[in-house]
């Protein structure tokens, strides 16, 4: 498989006031299409610092960073845009939908900053809101819908302009385990797809459902292990069977 | 992303904070509506002077005999009897930018009817100096040409005349005794009100310009049909100064006049003294403007602050819009969009209550006020330009941010 992500020699450093904090230091990893990719890390990690130079939300003091065979680690402000806009889907722990949007609204949110015309941008967004199972919920605000199904809707819009990557940071951090298996399943179901993803998270049960973990401690990292993944869509049956159904989780 | 997009946005986003916008928009709106206000009023006063050059008789000059020296001293304007009827007739034919020319005596004198007496301005004219004066009758006729060339004794009544000898009578077909002759009353004429002076121009009477000469005004001038006055009237459109040189042109041909040596009469331009009047009006106009222009000022300043307070309640929605793909210059140009509309709308609202304030200060306080479409225009010229002014800087701070410090904005 082709070589999506490539990085070599990642080094972040801040400024503190007049101490520099390295956030990473030297941190080469490459990522092939169509993996899924939990990482580890305790806060302080550079879990986080990593995350944002893999979204283009930042660059690197140092290093190289391939997206797809593309040098993007020395890119100016509008070119990280526009390669977030067509590579990258985010999805957050908070969700950050905006709020008294509609559902298709949010989706569509991507989309208003690329060159789509609006019939096919509808198109698009109700399609994506019905392949995470919400398509009856087009027209709600995200204060109508609960965290699981916010997080569903989160999911299309990083989906919305057809990425070369997912990137969830710590995307079960504000929901219950039940709904979190759930979301879990839906990430796994797209990476069956062939859709690259890579979650950040601290809970080891969430990157159980991951093909392979990193661990950062100090900004580098410290251990590359691949993982028989667990099926979360077998352990939501198995929920079912153990427990009396109960409605989906309240936000 | 295109425009309409953005607009939708911006409104939307104004929708949700509808007081905060609303009263944003105030300070605007206020600044609108008092600038178009101060400008109708200003433009009110300006009409009404108009009308009293109107009154005046439009684009009117005033030809008098010039001063004489009689062994040495120096009499004031006009004591050298030195205008003729044909000096009017030679102007009126002559230039071709005049209207009317027309010549006149005046005189004061004892008015008797029945049993009341009054004296008054006698006025000898023909029925151009009306014309020149923009003054109609309220009834009756002018003077007829049989009635200026056989010197007949009849005599147009002014208001005030009208009132003092006759009361509540109708004065038509009176008799008047004029300096002891009789007259009979032919017309009344409109009431003028005040001159500019403060003078009674109602209080007046008019013979035809030969019955004064040769009844009334008796003495040599009438051989040489001499007149006080002579009252021009310029052609709509035409150049009261190029009249006035020609006039002044002929004049000096007609008085001999030598090179170099000084007019023999005073040509004075009537309008040109309420122009100056006018000039100050419109002073005034543009200052109660600037007055006004101030609180847009400081509508301004409060859509600056509200846009503010905007871009760090919605840090994260820009951080947010940042990471699925918009460049510093989407965000700018949303916020510039956002309030630019907020001074638009704000600008549009003040229009209508200028419009509706100059229309109620013209119905209550009965003030004259005209409405001008320049400063309806300059008013939306100038809110925009206030959103542009004062949404620039918020807007420019929030293109700024960095995405990932906006996203963790708490």
């Amino acid at each position: 498989m082709a070589q999506l992500i490539e990085t070599r020699e990642l080094v972040k450093e801040y400024l503190m006031g007049s101490n520099r904090v390295f956030a990473l230091r030297g941190v080469s990893v490459t990522i092939a299409e169509g993996e899924f990719v939990a990482i580890m890390g305790a806060s302080g990690s550079g879990k986080s610092t990593f995350m944002n130079l893999l979204g283009c939300l930042d660059s690197p003091t140092s290093g190289d960073y391939l997206l797809a065979g593309e040098n993007v680690s020395a890119l100016s402000g509008d070119q990280l845009a526009a390669i977030r806009n067509r590579r990258i889907g985010f999805v957050f722990q908070q969700f950050n939908l905006l709020p008294r949007t509609s559902a298709q609204d949010n989706v569509e949110l991507p989309l208003l900053y690329s060159t789509v015309p609006a019939a096919e941008r509808r198109a698009r967004a109700v399609a994506r809101l019905t392949e995470v199972g919400l398509e009856a919920r087009l027209d709600h605000h995200p204060a109508q819908l609960s965290g699981g199904q916010q997080q569903r809707v989160a999911i299309a819009r990083a989906l919305v302009n057809d990425p070369a990557l997912i990137l969830a940071d710590e995307p079960t951090g504000a929901l219950d385990s039940r709904t979190s298996i759930e979301i879990m399943a839906l990430l796994q179901k797209l990476n069956r797809q062939g859709m690259t993803i890579v979650v950040v998270t601290h809970e080891p049960d969430i990157a159980e459902f991951a093909s392979r973990i990193l661990h950062f401690r100090d900004g580098r990292v410290l251990s590359d292990q691949p993982n028989a993944p667990r099926d979360a869509e077998a352990q939501l049956v198995q929920l079912a069977q153990l427990a009396a159904p109960e409605p989906e989780a309240a936000a | 992303m295109n425009l309409l997009a953005t607009l939708r946005i911006a409104l939307k986003a104004l929708r949700v904070n509808l007081l905060r916008s609303t009263l944003t928009m105030l300070g605007i709106i206020i600044g609108v509506a008092a600038v178009i206000t101060m400008i109708a009023v200003g433009g009110g006063a300006q009409a009404r002077i108009q009308e009293q050059i109107k009154s005046l008789g439009s684009n009117s000059m005033i030809l008098i005999p010039g001063s004489t020296t009689a062994s040495g001293v120096r009499l004031g304007a006009g004591a050298n009897q030195n205008l003729t009827e044909d000096d009017a007739a030679a102007i009126a034919n002559e230039v071709p930018e005049v209207q009317v020319a027309a010549p006149s005596s005046r005189s004061s004198g004892q008015l008797i009817a029945g049993g009341s007496n009054w004296a008054t301005q006698i006025y000898g004219v023909t029925p151009d100096y009306l014309e020149a004066r923009d003054w109609p009758l309220a009834t009756g006729r002018v003077f007829e040409p049989a009635e200026l060339a056989g010197s007949a004794k009849v005599v147009l009544i002014g208001q005030t005349v009208a009132t003092q000898l006759f009361g509540d009578m109708d004065p038509m077909g009176q008799s008047i005794r004029v300096r002891n002759v009789p007259f009979t009353v032919i017309g009344v004429l409109s009431s003028k009100g005040q001159s500019m002076m403060g003078t009674d121009q109602d209080d007046v009477v008019m013979v035809p310009l030969s019955t004064a000469r040769n009844r009334l005004f008796g003495n040599t001038q009438g051989k040489l049909r001499r007149v006080g006055t002579i009252q021009v009237k310029v052609r709509e459109g035409a150049s009261m100064d190029d009249a006035e040189e020609k006039i002044r042109a002929l004049m000096r041909q007609r008085q001999r006049t030598q090179p170099g040596q000084a007019d023999a009469f005073t040509l004075r331009n009537l309008t040109e003294m309420l122009a100056a009047q006018e000039e100050s009006s419109r002073v005034m106009t543009l200052l109660l403007a600037a007055v006004a222009s101030v609180s847009l000022l400081v509508g301004g300043i409060g859509i600056m602050n509200i846009m503010l307070v905007s871009v760090t309640e919605r840090t994260r929605e820009i951080g947010l819009r940042m990471a699925v793909g918009a460049r510093g210059s989407d965000i700018l140009t949303q916020f510039l969009v956002e309030a630019i509309t907020l001074s638009s709308i704000g600008g549009l609202i003040g229009i209508v209550l200028g419009v509706g304030g100059s229309w109620t200060i013209g119905a209550f306080a009965g003030w004259a006020t005209r409405l001008s479409p320049q400063s309806i225009v300059l008013a939306v010229g100038f809110s925009a330009a206030i959103g542009i002014f004062f949404g620039f800087y918020p807007a420019r701070k929030a293109s700024r941010l960095l995405p990932i410090e906006a996203l963790r904005y708490e």
